[in-house]
């Protein structure tokens, strides 16, 4: 899906890079752990996220995703998006929560960036 | 066409506003002297990971860098606390963060881990009261 097609389907707002509005992407990962972003997202992904920190503009800069997807209404402070804008890495935001936009995106061809995490399981502890 | 560097850029514990500012940095200048795509990613995610961790655990860092064609090296030296058992800290899943850490999505004992996973060779040293010492090496 390019996008547009994405900005289209999710009546998302487009907060940084429409002149980007082209990208196509085939991949996601849906976090509000940049940790996890750091250790599993794939070059070319876009991140699905409900944080809205200048951190997540650095993050995806740094794993190469080609756009950040804010959900459940989130509109990102200025600090975040003039920072996106000078990486030069769009951002869009829609009102679907976390489960309904990675649902919809999936339902139309886009998959995740790993399916599930190999290796021994981590355990958590409090 | 890779060129050779050695630079130097000081990190401030506590300063959760500018973490991943100096990765950003790194990764730019890494770009611009023509670094490979996987290198350059592999070199960023670590430094981005080594910084997150001085800014939430130590007092401050120094994050060095030697590059040569087709190696590029990260020394990575805090002043701070230091790690007591360095075999737990190296474990998935293993945090000691606080709160603020977590608020900013960070925190989730994936750091060191996921550096290891980026480098060739991982060297850690660490002592307590003193701190931690980080060799990341990364081949083409």
């Amino acid at each position: 899906m390019t996008l547009r097609e994405i900005a289209d389907l999710l009546d998302a707002k487009i907060l940084v890079g429409g002149d980007h509005l082209d990208i196509e992407v085939k991949t996601a990962f849906s976090a509000d752990l940049m940790s996890d972003v750091l250790a599993f997202a794939k070059p070319g992904s876009i991140m699905i996220t409900g944080l809205t920190n200048p951190q997540i503009v650095r993050i995806a800069s740094i794993v190469d995703n080609s756009a950040i997807l804010v959900v459940r209404g989130k509109i990102p402070p200025e600090e975040t998006l003039s920072l996106a804008e000078e990486l030069d890495i769009p951002v869009l935001s829609t009102r679907y929560i976390l489960f309904e936009t990675s649902g919809r995106l999936y339902a139309n061809g886009i998959v995740g960036c790993v399916r599930k995490i190999e290796g021994p399981e981590s355990v958590v502890p409090l | 066409m890779t060129q050779g560097c050695e630079c130097s850029f000081p990190v401030e514990g506590e300063r959760f506003e500018d973490a991943g500012k100096v990765s950003v940095e790194v990764k730019k200048m890494l770009k611009k002297i023509g670094i490979p795509d996987d290198m350059l990613r592999r070199a960023a995610i670590a430094t981005y990971e080594a910084e997150v961790n001085i800014i939430s655990y130590a007092i401050r860092g120094t994050v060095h860098l030697q590059v040569t064609p087709g190696r590029i090296l990260i020394d990575i030296q805090d002043t701070g606390p230091g790690i007591g058992n360095i075999e737990q800290a190296m474990e998935q899943g293993y945090s000691t963060a606080n709160d603020r850490i977590r608020e900013m999505g960070f925190g989730a004992g994936m750091g060191l881990f996921n550096i290891k996973n980026c480098s060739d060779t991982f060297e850690i040293s660490s002592e307590e009261g003193t701190g931690t010492h980080l060799s990341i090496l990364i081949n083409r």
